[in-house]
């Protein structure tokens, strides 16, 4: 329990400083210093809240999860091509859309999108699109924290009730201080992640006796030595990878967040240390997921190797559902927790719990990042603000949260949490393919809305068509993926174990391609914008 | 000239990600525990960093900052 009653410490922390930034923004019911806190956050503030923006449950929970069942590769897979693509992205699109911004006053990327392409009703598609791919996020933010107060606990806390804290605690701090609250936040949740990662390792390294023994006794094992290797998986599938990061730049809530800096000099920082925050975060969470498998006096991990085992020998012979069950029971998203219960002193676990709390609560960008859509892209532009003032759009910015909250809440509590996670890797791919839509607004005079709104429309089916795929075609055993489509003996669609491949690659590689190509293609073919319109771009 | 070197060194790193020759194997084991592939990525990262601060240093678009600050003196100044 003691365990439990740091974390709850931990949550009335983050809501007092949510609250706190609220009062100091007392009596200024601007749009921007709701939405944006003034565009006015200093260097140290842009860095850590950009970065824990970015930084949601998987960075501890899901990373050392992946690197359990497969291997140091998840550190090269996930974290070292997003330190290279997404400090570069940050460097050439959100500085520029930043200083659009300043310039221009935009507040969302939809408002940049419409006025550079003279757009209205297909800015709308867009934020619809974006909308539709953020949600899963929200959902799976609630559902975390439901799951990770109840591990704490040892279960004294319900999932509902964990849950409903949690999502209370966001949604209060959100309400009350909007950016500047959500900003002062996450720079405090980004400390704890940063110093979370350090101390786990020392602890659990000391737990188990030093890791050189457990290095060791991994790499004499022929069942565990391939996950000290990358063998696992394809050089193809790793390549293909270094595609999904660049959905970063492409999330609203993170290009919104670039609209928040004081100077443009404060991204410096932010590019410079971004790969070195990744990996002070990521690398502990990695090698301890590998390492968990040295672990044999846990019964949950004992467990979860007996069925992972059973799996790749009996896997080929099961029926869908049945291997569908025994790889939920292989997902190894609870290791890091397991490995703090195991190792780690009472009053150190809740510490530790709090810092990931703090990573499965970065949910509140993202919700505040779709009321701010909701109310500039939709509730401005239909004339809402014209009409009811701009206190009544920020009061229905507060109101769009509270019921984005809930809804969210209500759909935690009912659906399995897998349809989620599975949610959120299509939105991955969805917002890399959105991400060609930056690009030829900022870099390309010869872009076109209908350019615009082809990449849109191809990103919606494309998610979609890899989503029906994904559930109509059950998933093979471990080992050779099953052939769906190929031509002259040559693959060209597959159902692997873990998703689906498109010619050996992941399908963001088409989906990011294919959408370049549409950009080129349709704006070709289509009037370009006013020559006042692109002069107030590319003077 | 000084962009396109950058450039170069930027895709040249993109490359250096995909270390297939690191693949199958674990050894040397670093400080007799990490893996080589592991260590590589890790070294990875800090290569990052140094190329983010050479884009930083060498072609940061302070034309844009400029704009902004000619356009609203004041504003600037008053932060």
């Amino acid at each position: 329990m003691i365990p439990a009653i740091v974390v709850f410490i931990y949550l009335a922390t983050v809501l007092y400083i949510g609250i706190f930034a609220f009062r100091k923004a007392k009596g200024r019911e601007k749009a921007e210093d709701y939405f944006l806190a003034s565009r006015s956050l200093g260097p140290f503030v842009f860095l850590f809240s950009l970065f824990g923006t970015n930084m949601t449950a998987f960075a501890i929970l899901g990373s050392s999860g992946h690197a359990f069942t497969n291997g140091i590769v998840t550190f090269g897979l996930m974290a070292s091509s997003s330190g290279l693509v997404i400090p570069l992205s940050i460097f050439l699109i959100g500085t520029r859309v930043w200083a659009l911004g300043k310039k221009y006053g935009f507040m969302t990327p939809v408002q940049m999108f419409r006025d550079r392409w003279e757009c209205g009703h297909i800015g709308t598609v867009i934020f619809i699109v974006q909308a539709v791919l953020l949600v899963p996020y929200i959902i799976i933010g609630i559902m975390g924290g439901g799951t990770t107060l109840n591990a704490i606990s040892g279960g004294l806390v319900p999932y509902w009730f964990g849950g409903a804290i949690v999502a209370m605690v966001v949604m209060s701090y959100v309400f009350f201080g909007g950016m500047r609250g959500t900003a002062w936040v996450n720079t405090f949740q980004t400390i704890l992640f940063l110093l979370f990662g350090a101390v786990a390792l020392i602890v659990i390294g000391v737990g188990m006796g030093g890791f050189r023994n457990a290095a060791q006794a991994l790499q004499s094992s022929p069942a565990f030595a391939p996950l000290l290797t990358r063998e696992r998986i394809s050089p193809l599938y790793f390549f293909s990878y270094t595609f999904i990061p660049l959905s970063a730049i492409a999330f609203p809530h993170i290009l919104i967040f670039c609209l928040t800096a004081r100077k443009m000099n404060q991204f410096k920082k932010t590019v410079i240390f971004y790969p070195l925050c990744i990996l002070a975060i990521w690398l502990p969470c990695v090698f301890l997921g590998v390492m968990a498998n040295r672990v044999t006096d846990v019964p949950q991990i004992k467990a979860k190797q007996e069925a992972r085992r059973v799996l790749a020998a009996q896997g080929k012979t099961m029926a869908p559902e049945a291997r569908d069950d025994l790889r939920e029971k292989v997902a190894g998203d609870d290791v890091i927790l397991l490995l703090l219960q195991r190792y780690a002193p009472f009053w150190l676990a809740g510490l530790l719990g709090a810092g990931i709390m703090a990573a499965v609560m970065a949910s509140d960008s993202q919700i505040l990042a779709l009321s701010t859509m909701f109310t500039e892209d939709v509730f401005a532009f239909y004339g809402g603000k014209r009409r009811f003032g701009e206190a009544v759009q920020v009061q229905t910015g507060r109101i769009f949260i509270v019921i984005i909250t809930l809804f969210a809440y209500a759909i935690a509590l009912r659906a399995p949490e897998t349809i989620f996670e599975l949610a959120i890797q299509y939105a991955f791919s969805g917002f890399a393919a959105l991400s060609p839509l930056l690009v030829a607004a900022l870099f390309w005079k010869g872009s076109t809305k209908w350019g615009a709104l082809a990449v849109t429309v191809w990103t919606a089916l494309a998610v979609i068509a890899v989503a029906i795929f994904q559930q109509s075609v059950p998933a093979p055993a471990p080992g050779p993926s099953t052939i769906f489509w190929s031509v002259g003996g040559a693959e060209v669609i597959s159902r692997t174990p873990g998703g689906t491949a498109v010619l050996g690659f992941m399908p963001v590689v088409p989906m990011v391609i294919v959408s370049a190509l549409l950009m080129i293609v349709v704006s070709k073919v289509t009037r370009k914008p006013k020559a006042m319109t692109l002069a107030r771009y590319f003077s | 000239m000084k962009r396109i070197l950058l450039v170069i060194v930027v895709v040249a790193l993109y490359i250096l990600h995909q270390d297939f020759w690191f693949w199958r194997t674990a050894h040397p084991m670093v400080f007799g525990f990490i893996p080589i592939g592991l260590f590589y990525q890790a070294c990875f990262s800090v290569a990052a960093s140094l190329v983010m601060w050479l884009l930083v240093k060498y072609a940061w678009p302070s034309e844009l900052e400029r704009e902004i600050e000619e356009r609203d003196p004041e504003k600037e100044s008053a932060h």
